[in-house]
Order: structure tokens, then C-alpha cells, then sequence
């Protein structure tokens, strides 16, 4: 259609209503589209974009609670909290890390330790979370951060709790510590539930009554709900549930008392555990050597922690729960009773002991400690001056399975139930034992050996205190605890742990009478504690023990000044005063201390003059220059003339 | 009497009912920037300046008789197509694109200029040629859109220059536009969709898109815009949360919340309710100024107006469609509520543009 149109106004005006109609139609239409838009917005999704809405605004901070105070039983301080302040980085928003630690030292000091940890740590942790750069900053690094916060996005400095151990070194085994949550820790909260209760927090017990009695406290972490803006500050507080301190504990352990023992040590390895006859608390419970429980705290440096765990003292073992011992003569009491008791032996019954036990049919010689033999030996004597042969001879009439049953009522072969974990069982052998751990039979030999503590046998200091407890006690058992008393944090109030008894032991009073007089007969002269049981103005009753820890072969002399001193004896004395009314038990064991009268006996005594006259020891060294010990029970040796000296590691070597 | 007199004179060429309509729309959208700026004092004083610039602005408008303004049609053109060809040349780059251009006091954005002008301009043009309307008109006229939109698309300034297509389009499609030609255009612009998306588009308008699509892609980046802003408008619910209460307003969630997301501060405070009366405010001003134009004596009256009027409808709902998720992000204000001085001087401007080409009726003939 070309050419010139004619124009109608009327048409065109028409025409153009028309247009307008449509155009005004769909205008209509798009927001019709627009309404349902909203409806679709604000009605059918108002609970999702609600939810959405409120999660932008609101943020749940963790108010984490303080951690509970660590008593002794004065009331001595062996964990605490301290208030410091440390710089933290969120890698998120820090940008490149490694340029601005560099720039982060130039204000306030970064070693290479804290580099390393950081590194560590950030490998563990996620990137939005903070993590430390630097503990206890000064006030003045504070200070100087502060004023140059503006370089550093992402890095703040927060006041944080941090745990400190008083006592360092004293209460390592004890007391434990904390460290920072690993993995392991999260998967065991989590299987607990309580990962909601550790938000906010970094730090769990990993040792100790730190570990063992973490859920009482670490205490319930407090939510503050915070209304946040975009940037993730917080505009108010909309409402907070405060956290709940964890529980103060009050141990029966006692400080004094613990450090005394710990130094008597010397320079020795071994371990010491006292505990109270009247209830079953652990007065002291010492391992050595020990360790710095405050450098876990900031978190160990790999460099420490692999000196730590190589050294061949191996320090974080706790031997007084997990060190494994054969209880060697300090199980002669127990074995007497066992005689008495089974009706094997009368307390009158003597032997003649030519130095000597061999079984019929066996020219195999299970030799005494002392060559010639102790003459006639009735039970008293044999504990007091602690003849072997009685021994092999009494397990071999008695047999394996009698004396396994016997001893086990004491304790040996089972968990002492104190609340630490990670104690060890020791072993009460028996032949169905044997044939299950190595598909043998029992050999009689064995039943001999173990009559004096050796062979299968094996304890820790805790069993061996333990079953000392039962003898003191007159077969009470009562189960070893740590916590004597706790605070709750919401009340106030003071609750007292109960004494728990394990077992009644019933044991014939006339018997008991029989071994505690051989006992006290022990640390007098003639018994092979006499020296340090000298001039002791209460009855002290113990028993001297010494463990092999090399076999010798038949015919050899033990000879110790040959044997290095990483295999010589342990030295063992189990104890407790005064024997009429026990106030207190003891197990001593000193590793390689050689004989249990001359190195273990005098710690139990400086511990026990200590616990009952508040005497201190004027001399920590274990063995007294001068003093000369008594004949002295080694298994299968001859007797010691000289004077054993403390020899240290390093020069023995 | 003399001061009756004088009002009667000056308010002469103004619609009572579109202006009442107007007013209620400003008098909405100032509580609403209130609410968005924070209760800044500084910040309503300037929006309470701009509102007088602009209604100053539609009030003297109303009085150029439409003659006058047809006289401005080519010159106007003109101009802004020689200033955006200063801008292509010398102007100046801001966020990556070069919109502006500055002129040694201050800067301009001739692409405002031509908001009104290309409208205008076809509006002219087809009144022009009224009495002898061909084909080959609309072909010129369609040249005469395409020539600034294409400077102002190559900026590149994707929004205005759809914008001013669609207030380009409004005049030819009132003007009488085959639907031929409209469908086949349609056709070609949809079938040329790949090929512009592939090599027309630039990356961030790309990004826009399929930011729209699946705004979680980019939930910190472009998406969060749009993320926040729809949160925004579906936590507002049925009611909302009551005016100046808006959690994603006034914790600083919403960016751009007093210019061109205002509605989702709006959306969030007053809610479904609050929704339904603004797109029934809207859809009121569309209605009275479309019924307005219509009443037009010239066809340049009729189309210039009906286009003002058809653009004002299209931003509204662009912006809204935008910021409820619905369009791409395109900086387009909510018109009358959004906080700035040139998008209000610009729509009342329209408005006093349509309420004079009305009220001039004794004095022209066609």
C-alpha cells in the first residue's frame, strides 16, 4: 500500500483508544503478575524468608563459663584461671597470612614457636574460625595493636581465660591439664551430646582430674542471643541465659604432703601412692619424673612435645596407674595371710631353710636371696626378714588357682576403680590365663615364683597400696578417690563424696594381728627395713620389696655394680602408720633403686614422719651417705655389703 | 481576590486529580526514605529540596503551552544526540562504563536527557508527518530511536538504553505501528537473543542474568543484592513489620536501600497490605494520566503523553519486578519514591509535560 493515506481523524482517534486499551492492559496484566510475585513472597514463602530474615539478624554467641578451681584439702590451689589477653587471627578475613604476620611482628613480637603453632592449629581448625597468634600479650603490646588495628583486618585481641598449675611440675600426673579440642575430643562430645555446651569453648581435660572429671568442670556454656548488623556487629542484646561455672573441686590430695614425697625421689624414677585407711583418698600420688602441665595449655610446641614423649624417662607415663611392676616381697604379707587363712599354714608352723626350694623330682634350685639360707623360719620371721624359700614352698602347697583367688580380694589382677583414667590391671596370673594368653600349660615352677612376687605377676603402686589398705584396715577395701569434697557453683553449696567400700575381706583377726606385728617387726632392727624405720616414735609397719627386672641365669651372681643401672632392681616398700591406728598407707616403688630397704623404705618414712609428726626432712636424698643396710632380700643374689648410692642415669652410662 | 486570582492562574494547567494522586504517592515514598536513610535529617532536607526542584519543575512545565514544546522536539534531539556522541568521544568512564560527561563546572548524563527528548522527538516526528503517515515514516522514526539507543547501549548502559526503546516504542505503537511489523520485530529480536547474549552482551550484564536465574551463585557478589532484597520483601508478610521496624533496613542487610531498592524497604515495613495500596496508587496515576492523554487535542499531544505516562508504568514495574526477584538488576528507581533528584525532576517533569499538553486545549488546533 503506498501512496498518501487518507486521514479520518475519527479513525485515527479510534485507533489510537485501542492502542491505548492494550497498552493500559498489559500494564494491568505485568502487575497482576507483580501481586502474585508478592503473594507468592510474602504469604505462600513468609516462613522461609522470615527464618531467613532472623538468621541474618540474629547470632548466638557462646558465653562460655569459667572453668572449675582445683583444690587440695587445705585448700591449696592446683589449677586456676587466669584472665590474659591474646591476638587472634580469622584467616578468613585476614587476607594473605604469610605478609601480614610479617607485618603483625613489626608491632608486637611473633617468635618462630608461635609461628609454628599458629600453623598447626590453622591446619586443624576451619578458616572462619579465630584462631591465636599470640598469648598473654603485655599491656602495652596490647596497646600498640590497638593502635595499629586499622592494617589489620581480621586479627583481634580478645580476653581470654587461660589455665595455669601452680604447683608446675608437682601435680603433673595428678592433676592433669587441658589443651586445646582435637578431633578425638569433638567425636567423643559428640557421642556425648555435648558439642553444644563447648561451643565457644577451646580447651578440654586431656589428663589428670582435668580429664576425669571434665564434665563437672567445664560447667554449661551461657547463649547470648545478639542482634547483629551486616557487618556482624552486635547492635544489642536480645536476651542471655549466663553460663554456669563449673564445679570448684577439693581433693583429699594435699600439697605439702605431695611435695615432700616428689622431693624425696631425688633424682630417681618411680612412684608413690598414700592414701587415707579411714576412707580411701589419695593423700598424695606422685610420678616421676614428671612433666610441666601449663606447657599444654597454650598448646605444646612439636619440638617440646617429641622431647617429652622420646625421653627415655618417658615422663608422661604415670606410673603410678600404669606403671606395671612384678609387686616382688611386698607380696609376702599378702601370700602369709593366704597360708593362714586357706589353712596351708599355722601361725606356729616352721621350715628349715637351707638357702634353697626345689620341687620333687627337679634338681632346679629356686634360691633364697640369702645364699646360706635363714635356718628355721616360722610366718612372723618370714615376713620380717623376708625369707623366699617359706614363699616357694607355701605357693607350691597352696597352688596357683587358691592363691590367685586369695590375692585377687585384694586387689591384684584388677583395676583399683580410682577416679583417673587410664589405669592399668597388673595380672594375677592362673593357668587358664596362661593356656588363653599363650596356649601353654602351667609349669609348677611358675606357681613357685610367683609365691615371691615374680613371674607373671604384676602390679602397679596403686594395687599394691590398695591391698596394703586391706591388711591396715582389717580387710576393709575402701575404693581410692582423689575428689573429697565439691562446690556447686549455682548454690553454693559444699557436697561430701562418700567413702565407698569395695570389699569386706573376711580375714581371722588372730591372723591379721600375726602379719601387722610381722610388719611393725619389719622396720625394726632385724627386719630388713630397720634403717629406716630407726628410732620411728610410731608403730610402723612394712614391707621391704624388690623386683627383678633382669633374669639371671642359674649359677650367676647377681652383682650390682656390674649390671647397669637401667637394669637393676626396683626397689619397693609398701607401709602404713601407725599400725595400731592407721592414718595412713603407702606404696613405694623407685625404679632401679636396687634394694626396697635401702631406697624405698626411707621415702616412705620422710612421707610418713611428714603425715604424722609434720616433720620435714632435713635430707632428700634416698639413701643416707653413712647409713649401712641390713642383709637384704634381692631374689636369686647374694647379699649386699655396701652402701647403694644413688646412680644417676647419665653417669652411669 | 487578587492572591485567588494568582493561585487560580498558576495551578491553572495542573489535573487536580493526578496531582492528588501524586501527592499521596510523595507524601508515601518521603516516610519511606525516612525509614531507609536512617532517620538522617541531612538526608531528608536534600529529598525535601529535590521535591521542591521537581514539583517547581512540573508546575512550571505545565504552563509551556505545546506548541512551545513541540518547537523543542528537534533542537532537544539534537543536542542530546551531539552530547552523546561527545560522550562516546570524550567522556568519562565511572564503574566501567562512560555515561558521563563533564563540562568543566559540572558533569552531565546526556542519557537522562534523552529520556524525554526520544519520545518527544518521534512524537513530533509522527505529527509531522501525520497527514501523510507511511510505512517508510515509521522506518525513519524507528531510525531516529535506534540511533541514541545504540550510542547509549555501547556506554554501555543496558537499562536506559531498554528504556528509552520501550518509551521510543510506546509512541510508534500508539502512532499506529502495523502488527506486522511489531510481531515481526518481535521475532527477530528473539531470534537474534543468542547472538547478543553471545556477543553483545558484556560479562557483568551476563553476570546480571544468571545472577537473576540463580542469585546463590554469587550469594557475597552479585547475588547478594537480590538475595537480601527478596528476603527482605518475604519477611515483610502479609502485614509487615511496621513502618521504621524493617530488620533487613535498618541492620544494614539491604544495599542501595534508599535509592533503587526502596521497595524492599517499603515491601518489609508494610507488607502485602502495603503492596497491594502502592500498586493500586500506581496503577490509579497510570489510569488518570493515560485518560489524560487520550484527551489530547494534537497527536503529538496524544503520543508524547500516552508515552510519558506508559514509561512511568514500565519503571514501576521494573524496579519492583527487580527487586522482588522477578527481573535482572537494572538501576532503575522505584519512580516518586526512590531517593535522587534526577529520576523525580525527570518523572514530574513527564508529568507537568502531560498535564500541559492536556489543559492547552482552547489555544491549539489541529
Amino acid at each position: 500500500m503506498s501512496g498518501l493515506r487518507l486521514i479520518n481523524p475519527e479513525v485515527e482517534f479510534l485507533r489510537y483508544r485501542r492502542r491505548m486499551e492494550i497498552a493500559g492492559g498489559v500494564a494491568a496484566l505485568l502487575f497482576l503478575t507483580l501481586f502474585s510475585r508478592f503473594v507468592w513472597l510474602q504469604i505462600i514463602q513468609y516462613d522461609h524468608y522470615h527464618a531467613l530474615a532472623e538468621n541474618n539478624r540474629i547470632s548466638l554467641v557462646p558465653a562460655p563459663p569459667s572453668r572449675g578451681v582445683i583444690y587440695d584439702r587445705q585448700g591449696e590451689v592446683l589449677a586456676q584461671n587466669f584472665s590474659a589477653y591474646t591476638l587472634e587471627i580469622t584467616p578468613d578475613k585476614a587476607g594473605k597470612l604469610e605478609a601480614t604476620l610479617d607485618q603483625l611482628g613489626e608491632v608486637v613480637s611473633i617468635d618462630a614457636g608461635d609461628r609454628k603453632r599458629f600453623k598447626r592449629l590453622l591446619a586443624e581448625s576451619k578458616n572462619f574460625e579465630s584462631i591465636p597468634i599470640r598469648n598473654r600479650l603485655t599491656e602495652e603490646e596490647v596497646a600498640r595493636f590497638t593502635v595499629n588495628r586499622y592494617r589489620f583486618p581480621g586479627i583481634e585481641v580478645k580476653a581470654r581465660l587461660f589455665r595455669q598449675y601452680p604447683y608446675g611440675e608437682i601435680f603433673s600426673h595428678v592433676v592433669g591439664y587441658i589443651g586445646r579440642i582435637g578431633q578425638h575430643d569433638l567425636d567423643r562430645l559428640g557421642a556425648s551430646e555435648q558439642l553444644a555446651n563447648y561451643r565457644g569453648t577451646d580447651h578440654i581435660g586431656k589428663l589428670g582430674i582435668e580429664a576425669s572429671y571434665e564434665a563437672w568442670l567445664h560447667g554449661r556454656t551461657g547463649i547470648e542471643k545478639v542482634e547483629t548488623d551486616s557487618s556482624g556487629r552486635a547492635v544489642r542484646l536480645l536476651s542471655r541465659s549466663a553460663p554456669v561455672s563449673g564445679h570448684n573441686l577439693y581433693l583429699h590430695l594435699d600439697a605439702r604432703l605431695q611435695q615432700v614425697a616428689e622431693k624425696v625421689f631425688g633424682d630417681y624414677r618411680g612412684a608413690l601412692v598414700a592414701l587415707d585407711p579411714r576412707n580411701g583418698g589419695v593423700l598424695a600420688l606422685v610420678s616421676k619424673p614428671g612433666f610441666d602441665p601449663n606447657l599444654f595449655v597454650d598448646g605444646i610446641d612439636s619440638a617440646t612435645w617429641r622431647e617429652l614423649n622420646d625421653a627415655h624417662e618417658r615422663p608422661l607415663i604415670n606410673r603410678a596407674l600404669r606403671g606395671v611392676y612384678p609387686p616382688g616381697s611386698t607380696l609376702k604379707p599378702f601370700m602369709g595371710l593366704a597360708g593362714l587363712e586357706l589353712g596351708v599354714r599355722k601361725p606356729g608352723d616352721t621350715i628349715a631353710d637351707p638357702g634353697y626350694f626345689t620341687l620333687s623330682g627337679s634338681s632346679h634350685r629356686y634360691r633364697d636371696w640369702k645364699k646360706d639360707g635363714h635356718g628355721m623360719v616360722d610366718l612372723k620371721k618370714s615376713i620380717t626378714i623376708s625369707c623366699d624359700t617359706y614363699y616357694y614352698g607355701l605357693a607350691h602347697q597352696m597352688g596357683i588357682e587358691h592363691m590367685a583367688g586369695f590375692l585377687t580380694q585384694f586387689g591384684f589382677g584388677q583395676k583399683s576403680g580410682v577416679d583417673l583414667d587410664g589405669e592399668l590391671a597388673g595380672l594375677m596370673p592362673t593357668p587358664e590365663w596362661k593356656q588363653r594368653r599363650f596356649k601353654q600349660p602351667w609349669w609348677p615352677g611358675e606357681t613357685v615364683i610367683a609365691g615371691i612376687g615374680q613371674g607373671y605377676v604384676l602390679s602397679t603402686p596403686m594395687q599394691l597400696a590398695v591391698a596394703t589398705m586391706a591388711i591396715a584396715n582389717d580387710g576393709v577395701v575402701y575404693k581410692p578417690q582423689l575428689i573429697r569434697a565439691w562446690r556447686d557453683p549455682a548454690s553454693g553449696l559444699m557436697s561430701y563424696a562418700a567413702p565407698r567400700i569395695l570389699r569386706r575381706i573376711p580375714l581371722k583377726p588372730e591372723f591379721l594381728r600375726l602379719v601387722k606385728e610381722a610388719m611393725v617387726d619389719v622396720t625394726l632392727p632385724g627386719g630388713t627395713a630397720a634403717v629406716a624405720g630407726a628410732n620411728a616414735p610410731y608403730l610402723f609397719a612394712g614391707k621391704t620389696g624388690t623386683a627383678q627386672v633382669v633374669g639371671i641365669r642359674q649359677g650367676e651372681k647377681y652383682d650390682e655394680h656390674r649390671v647397669a643401672a637401667r637394669n637393676r632392681d626396683h626397689a619397693l616398700f609398701i607401709a602404713f602408720a601407725p599400725a595400731d591406728a592407721p592414718k595412713i598407707v603407702l606404696a613405694v616403688m623407685v625404679e632401679n633403686g636396687g634394694h626396697g630397704g635401702s631406697t624405698a623404705a626411707p621415702v616412705a618414712r620422710k612421707v610418713i614422719d611428714y603425715w604424722l609428726l609434720g616433720k620435714l626432712p632435713t635430707v632428700y636424698a634416698p639413701s643416707e651417705p653413712g647409713a649401712t643396710p641390713p642383709d637384704e632380700e634381692a631374689e636369686d643374689a647374694g647379699p649386699a655389703d655396701e652402701t647403694v648410692r644413688p646412680v644417676l642415669e647419665g653417669v652411669a652410662q | 481576590m487578587i492572591l485567588r486570582t494568582l493561585f487560580s492562574r498558576l495551578f491553572a494547567h495542573l489535573d487536580g486529580p493526578l496531582v492528588g494522586l501524586l501527592a499521596l504517592l510523595l507524601l508515601l515514598g518521603s516516610s519511606v526514605v525516612y525509614s531507609a536513610s536512617g532517620e538522617s535529617p541531612a538526608k531528608m532536607a536534600s529529598h525535601f529540596l529535590n521535591l521542591s526542584v521537581a514539583l517547581s519543575a512540573m508546575l512550571l512545565v505545565s504552563h509551556i503551552p505545546p506548541q512551545r514544546l513541540m518547537q523543542f522536539a528537534l533542537p532537544a534531539y539534537a543536542v542530546g544526540l551531539i552530547l552523546l556522541l561527545g560522550v562516546a568521544l570524550f567522556g568519562i568512564v565511572v564503574n566501567g562504563s562512560r555515561r558521563w560527561l563533564e563540562l568543566g563546572v559540572t558533569r552531565i548524563q546526556p542519557s537522562e536527557l534523552m529520556r524525554l527528548a526520544v519520545p518527544m522527538m518521534l512524537a513530533w516526528y509522527l505529527h509531522y508527518k501525520q497527514e501523510t503517515l507511511r510505512g517508510r515514516d515509521f522506518l525513519v522514526a524507528g531510525l531516529l530511536l535506534a540511533l541514541p539507543v545504540g550510542f547509549i547501549a555501547k556506554q554501555p548502559d543496558l537499562g536506559t538504553s531498554l528504556l528509552i526503546t520501550a518509551s521510543g516504542f510506546y509512541v510508534l505503537f500508539l502512532g499506529g505501528l502495523s502488527w506486522k511489523i511489531i510481531v515481526g520485530a518481535a521475532v527477530t529480536a528473539g531470534s537474534a537473543l543468542p547472538v547478543a547474549w553471545n556477543y553483545l552482551l558484556h560479562d557483568y550484564q551476563r553476570g546480571r542474568v544468571l545472577t537473576l536465574i540463580d542469585p546463590s551463585s554469587d550469594p557475597l557478589g552479585a547475588g547478594y543484592h537480590i538475595i537480601q532484597s527478596t528476603i527482605a520483601v518475604g519477611s515483610g508478610g502479609v502485614a509487615g513489620k511496621g513502618w521504621m521496624a524493617g530488620t533487613q533496613t535498618h541492620l544494614d542487610f539491604l544495599p542501595e536501600r534508599s535509592t533503587d531498592f526502596i521497595f524492599a524497604v517499603y515491601s518489609e515495613e508494610f507488607g502485602l497490605i502495603g503492596n497491594l495500596f502502592l500498586l493500586l496508587l500506581y496503577a490509579a496515576i497510570i489510569w488518570r494520566g493515560l485518560l489524560l492523554a487520550s484527551g489530547a487535542p494534537s497527536l503529538f499531544g496524544r503520543l508524547f503523553a500516552g508515552a510519558i505516562v506508559l514509561t512511568f508504568a514500565t519503571y514501576a514495574f521494573v524496579n519492583m519486578g527487580m527487586v522482588s526477584g522477578i527481573l535482572p538488576v537494572v538501576g532503575v528507581p522505584l519512580p516518586l519514591v526512590s531517593y535522587g533528584g534526577t529520576s523525580m525532576v525527570t518523572v514530574l517533569v513527564g508529568f507537568g509535560i502531560v498535564m500541559s499538553l492536556v489543559t492547552h486545549k482552547k489555544l491549539v488546533k489541529t
